[in-house]
């Protein structure tokens, strides 16, 4: 991968909150990069961080009770250092923003092309009418089947997958370069959510955008995903390219988690439980190894101390070297 | 031999409209569902969202007016009995509901919501009741001391747990569960799917399990319905279901599944297309001209489909 490639560079973020008079760190250390026309997907459970993550790169955080350290780089700007009104001219221009719940990001009392064309008169200066000619052009990129009269229309007459492209529709208004999609297809029924993941890899291959894409579905992963980072309280513990992931994977998270999922061929099988529960922010452990107390049966010795990201094969790096011993638990293990 | 029998099962929901707000058409949410349930057994009922699965539960449960057909419980038809007070059915037949937060009362604490079916169907002691209530938070894996917090103590998982307690509370027979994991998070999902299979072999219970997830449901079913604008379009074991669909809306559900192969996902992607592709075309052989499923007929002893006999309609 040459240098110019890249298209969004995360170096050391943590995002931190304000709890009474201390700050807790919901995402801690992540060091991430993003490339042109690669779809790089962020997984965890629910807590881990991962839409901290994403709503930190668009700035979308309240300065007075959060608090953003380390670097953003994109065309050579630190995201992180920019006063708001600098941001408004990268926001929606160069990074677009898909929401999960389609029904309250947009606005119930605008009209479909209002709300579309409300970045565009922010951010291009085209009139009235190519604006118009923008937003029709748009709507059938995202493979609305009659864009003239739903663009005349409001947000509640239509289904909830029309919504969502709608919702992709705004973020694609202005070419961004990249695009962060945060559970896009959370809410929708399995043939629309199909629908959806193949509608955003048609638009990237025609943009060539960078897309992040947020998920707690493995299953989305597997399907659209070039490289994939896996999450777990507030840590990148695991980042590989997706073949590699899946076939390959390696810390004890990772394959707990995969071994979870209810398949086509695990009838009357147990499912794999992971022991415990995720820690609540305030209770974090803020050295050794997070995942350490959900493997109790493991001895504390094959944690590192500080982990640290760990390259073990070609663009596979896993945090801690835990991943060298684990095993599942057995019976013998039951104390 | 099944315990318990639902025929033609209807739930339409009145519109009215015009001069005398009388009733220009009906909603049909259920439409002439057929189900039988043995002991033991888990069900599964898939469809996508609005097409009337969630209705058929609580119209069997009693949460919901039957327009028409009957359910038949040990014999007794029990259509419009289910929610009489002492009625045995009443009893034997619960519910898990899906969003675990609202389906408990917050201002009660957990014992109290625990012991409410027991208070209501049996006459135990105090002490008693304690003792069961201990029990059942053992099944379910959760401290004793559990009993005297709060619902919104507890995360999602543990709420769920919860639930399951209270739905085994009377030693029920059949227990509906309407999307009992679809708001949970993979490593918890896998947590209450092992209790309702561990409760399951302890209890000899049957499961209506309701969902819109075909993963969970071939890990958890003996039996799946697909269920499209209120009525059945397949039905059949497992195996019928997942190696041998016939009805073309099966195959655009399972092909649409994400798989977490992502070595053979562009394969998937052409196949999934091709059956897009195929079901646009073929609509005449498998749907009516109101857009309607065919009345579903036997392929073989267990395989229901909902298409037309081989030479009609084409």
């Amino acid at each position: 991968m040459s240098k110019t490639d890249i298209l969004l560079e995360i170096n050391h973020l943590s995002t931190s909150f304000r709890i009474k008079d201390d700050y807790f760190a919901a995402v801690d250390d992540v060091t991430l990069t993003l490339r042109k026309n690669e779809v790089l997907a962020i997984v965890g459970e629910s807590g881990c961080g991962k839409s901290t993550l994403a709503t930190s790169i668009v700035g979308l955080h309240n300065t007075e009770n959060t608090k953003v350290d380390g670097e953003i780089n994109y065309n050579n700007q630190n995201l992180v250092q920019m006063t708001d009104e600098q941001f408004n001219n990268v926001r929606g221009a160069e990074i677009g923003f898909i929401f999960q719940d389609p029904l309250s990001a947009l606005n119930p009392l605008m009209r479909i092309e209002q709300q579309i064309e409300e970045s565009l008169i922010y951010h291009t200066k085209l009139n009235k009418e190519e604006r118009n000619k923008r937003v029709i052009e748009l709507l059938q990129q995202v493979g609305i089947p009659n864009p003239e009269r739903t663009a005349k229309q409001f947000p509640h007459q239509l289904s909830g997958g029309m919504r969502q492209r709608v919702m992709i529709a705004i973020a694609l208004s202005c070419k961004p370069a990249v695009i962060i999609a945060d559970e896009p297809t959370t809410a929708l029924d399995v043939t629309i959510q199909a629908q959806i993941l193949d509608l955003l890899k048609a638009l990237q291959s025609e943009t060539g955008a960078g897309i992040i894409l947020i998920t707690h579905d493995l299953g989305v992963v597997a399907e659209v995903a070039d490289r994939v980072a896996v999450m777990y309280a507030g840590q990148v513990i695991e980042e590989a390219p997706v073949n590699e992931l899946f076939t390959n994977p390696k810390h004890p998270y990772t394959r707990s988690l995969l071994n979870s999922i209810p398949q086509m061929n695990t009838e009357g099988q147990k499912l794999n439980v992971i022991h415990g529960i995720v820690p609540s922010l305030k209770n974090l452990p803020r050295t050794g190894c997070r995942f350490a107390s959900r493997i109790p049966w493991m001895p504390q010795d094959i944690h590192e101390a500080s982990p640290s990201m760990h390259e073990v094969a070609p663009d596979h790096f896993v945090r801690c070297t835990c991943w060298q011993r684990f095993h599942f638990e057995e019976e013998s293990d039951v104390v | 031999m099944s315990f318990m029998e639902i025929t033609n099962l209807c739930v339409h929901y009145p519109i009215r409209g015009g001069f005398f707000n009388t009733v220009v058409d009906n909603v049909y949410a259920v439409d002439g569902v057929s189900m039988s349930f043995e002991k033991g057994k888990t069900y599964g009922l898939v469809g996508e969202s609005g097409c009337g699965k969630s209705t058929t539960g609580k119209a069997i449960i009693g949460l919901e007016k039957v327009t028409a057909g009957s359910i038949t419980y040990e014999g007794k038809d029990v259509t419009n009995e289910r929610r009489k007070r002492g009625s045995s059915y009443n009893r034997d037949v619960q519910m898990i509901f899906q969003d675990s937060h609202s389906s408990m009362n917050p201002r009660k604490r957990v014992i109290d919501i625990i012991a409410e079916p027991i208070r209501n169907f049996t006459t135990m002691t105090p002490d008693e009741e304690n003792r069961r209530v201990n029990e059942l938070l053992a099944i379910v894996g959760m401290p004793e001391d559990a009993k005297y917090k709060y619902p919104h103590q507890f995360s999602g998982g543990q709420r769920q747990r919860l639930g399951i307690a209270r739905a085994v509370a009377c030693k029920p027979k059949l227990i509906i569960a309407d999307e009992p994991v679809s708001a949970l998070d993979l490593s918890v999902q896998a947590q209450v799917l092992n209790f309702m299979q561990d409760i399951q072999d302890e209890y000899g219970l049957s499961y209506l399990f309701i969902s819109h997830d075909l993963g969970v449901v071939k890990h958890m079913c003996d039996d799946i319905a697909i269920m499209y604008r209120g009525r059945f379009v397949e039905r059949g074991t497992s195996k019928d279901i997942y190696t041998n669909p016939q009805h073309i809306y099966t195959h655009r559900l399972l092909s649409a599944i994400p798989n977490i192969e992502p070595a053979t996902r562009k394969e998937r992607r052409e196949e999934r297309l091709r059956v897009e592709q195929l079901y646009r075309e073929q609509q005449h052989k498998f749907y009516d001209k109101d857009g309607k499923v065919y009345p579903i007929r036997p392929l073989t002893e267990t395989h229901y489909v909902a298409m037309l006999p081989t030479g009609e309609g084409e």
